[in-house]
């Protein structure tokens, strides 16, 4: 349910602290996603470090895949990924329609 | 009782600012201003008041500070003119946006090209559209009541939306008057205590204010803030009314001066209503149906008073003190003109262009105006709707 104007608090105010976690921001990636593959990852967390947007799972200092809620599909993660073959490759994304 | 000073324009806002003591007053000097913001780091450095007084790198830094302060909760006075309100310009639209009671003095003046450092109205007309409640004064004590009201206006729960207080360069801002200052308490009673209803300071109580929305909330937030600039009516009315009981000084949207039977009535904003008015006695003196009306509020534009001071003259003439380039004359004129537009009956509808860059604007020149509106009552009128005063060919 969409609020009226009326209905708004003055001045853009918005009163709940950490709404922005409702806010699932990876709905508008663009056409691909990065695909973790975990068998060549070598948990150096290049990814982690240059992910613009956190989202790199990480659990006890290794990484653990991809958090689509937020990733926006830049692909800076695959880019940066040292190890060979790639731990990340990005994949075209699957949209049904 | 009120002390009778001499004071300028730039001296009378900074000693109703120095009575208002804000928590802050980030500024950057700029001509014809200067003053004002010299006259309260003056203050700072005397301790006479115990305001945080910023000089950032720019206008552009100071009303970003500004913007800051505000957020916190802090009462916010700042001070600029010309090409510093310009630079401000993003800002402005932020601070409304925002809803913050912050309050500008500005000394108007041109605009570049070419450099000109006097006055007229198009920094503030400028802003026109910014959001900003828009007051204009005549001399030094217009300039000190407005600025004093101007916090009450601002501040007020319905209201909170920053305003510009506009008095003209040089003409106003440098030109030693008589100027009544208040007693500190007075006017500090008058004030009052600001009450912000949030600060992004209090952690106990986090909040988000200026976050992104697109196109499903930007229009309803839009709507949500013209409210505020629209309940000022109310406020700008009551403020006037009530600093007129506790001063003596009655302020309104605008002073009707001998307009009852009037059949020709000029507009005017600014320090030249005083050249205006000498010359409507003049003219009474010689029989003409004159009469004046000091335009004081800008923003919110009080059409519908207008329409009722206006509907019974036979032509009205609008002096405009900065221009639109290709429009349908300057923005007060298209502005008065359409107000006007809804009577049956329509008055004659003039623009006089003036004072640009601080030219004079004489008694001579406003009576040709006069008879300029008279001659286009006549059946047989062939003459200009957008007229230069003072302007050489």
């Amino acid at each position: 349910m969409k609020l009226g104007w009326k209905q708004l608090h003055i001045g853009t105010l918005n009163p709940e602290a950490g709404n922005s976690l409702k806010n699932k921001t990876g709905t508008f990636r663009s056409a691909e996603k990065p695909l973790f593959h975990s068998e060549t990852c070598i948990h150096c967390l290049f990814c982690w470090a240059f992910c613009p947007d956190s989202a790199i799972i990480v659990e006890e200092g290794k990484m653990k895949g991809i958090n689509y809620d937020y990733c926006k599909g830049c692909g800076i993660c695959v880019v940066e990924c040292p190890t060979k073959p790639k731990s990340l490759e990005m994949v075209t994304e699957e949209i049904s329609l | 009782m009120g002390k009778i000073t001499i004071l300028t324009g730039n001296a009378s806002v900074a000693e109703a600012i120095r009575q208002i003591e804000p928590d802050v007053v980030a500024a950057y000097p700029i001509t014809p201003s200067t003053a004002v913001v010299q006259y309260v780091a003056q203050f700072v450095a005397d301790g006479i008041i115990k305001s945080e007084f910023v000089c950032p790198e720019s206008e552009h830094s100071a009303m970003s500070m500004c913007i800051g302060a505000a957020s916190a909760g802090a009462r916010v006075v700042t001070a600029t003119a010309s090409q510093g309100l310009a630079l401000m310009w993003e800002l402005l639209y932020i601070a409304a946006g925002l809803r913050l009671p912050i309050v500008t003095a500005v000394a108007c003046r041109a605009l570049s090209a070419p450099i000109n450092i006097h006055g007229d109205h198009s920094d503030t007309f400028g802003a026109r559209d910014s959001g900003w409640i828009q007051l204009y004064s005549e001399n030094p004590q217009e300039a000190y009541d407005n600025m004093i009201q101007a916090i009450r206006i601002s501040e007020h729960p319905d209201v909170r939306t920053p305003i510009l207080v506009g008095f003209d360069g040089f003409v106003t801002s440098h030109s030693a008057e008589n100027v009544i200052v208040e007693e500190d308490d007075e006017v500090k009673k008058f004030i009052g205590e600001y009450n912000p209803p949030v600060s992004l300071l209090n952690i106990k109580n986090p909040v988000t204010i200026g976050s992104i929305v697109f196109t499903d909330y930007y229009f309803e937030m839009k709507r949500n803030q013209i409210e505020g600039i629209e309940k000022s009516r109310e406020v700008i009315k009551k403020v006037g009314k009530e600093f007129g009981e506790k001063f003596g000084r009655k302020y309104d949207f605008f002073e009707s001066y001998r307009t009852e039977d009037a059949e020709l009535i000029m507009v005017v904003m600014g320090s030249a209503a005083g050249t205006a008015r000498a010359v409507v006695d003049v003219m009474r003196e010689e029989g003409e149906k004159v009469g004046l009306i000091k335009l004081r509020v800008l923003r919110p534009f009080p059409y519908n008073e207008l329409i009722e001071a206006l509907k019974g003259a036979k032509a009205v003439g609008v002096m405009d003190r900065s221009t639109s380039p290709g429009g349908f004359g300057a923005p007060l004129f298209t502005e008065i003109r359409s107000a006007l537009y809804q009577l049956d009956s329509r008055p004659m509808v003039l623009n006089f262009i003036y004072g640009l860059g601080g030219r004079d604007v004489t008694m001579e020149n406003i009576k040709e105006a006069f008879l300029k509106l008279k001659d286009s009552t006549k059946k047989s009128w062939k003459g200009e709707l957008i007229n230069y005063l003072n302007l050489r060919e």
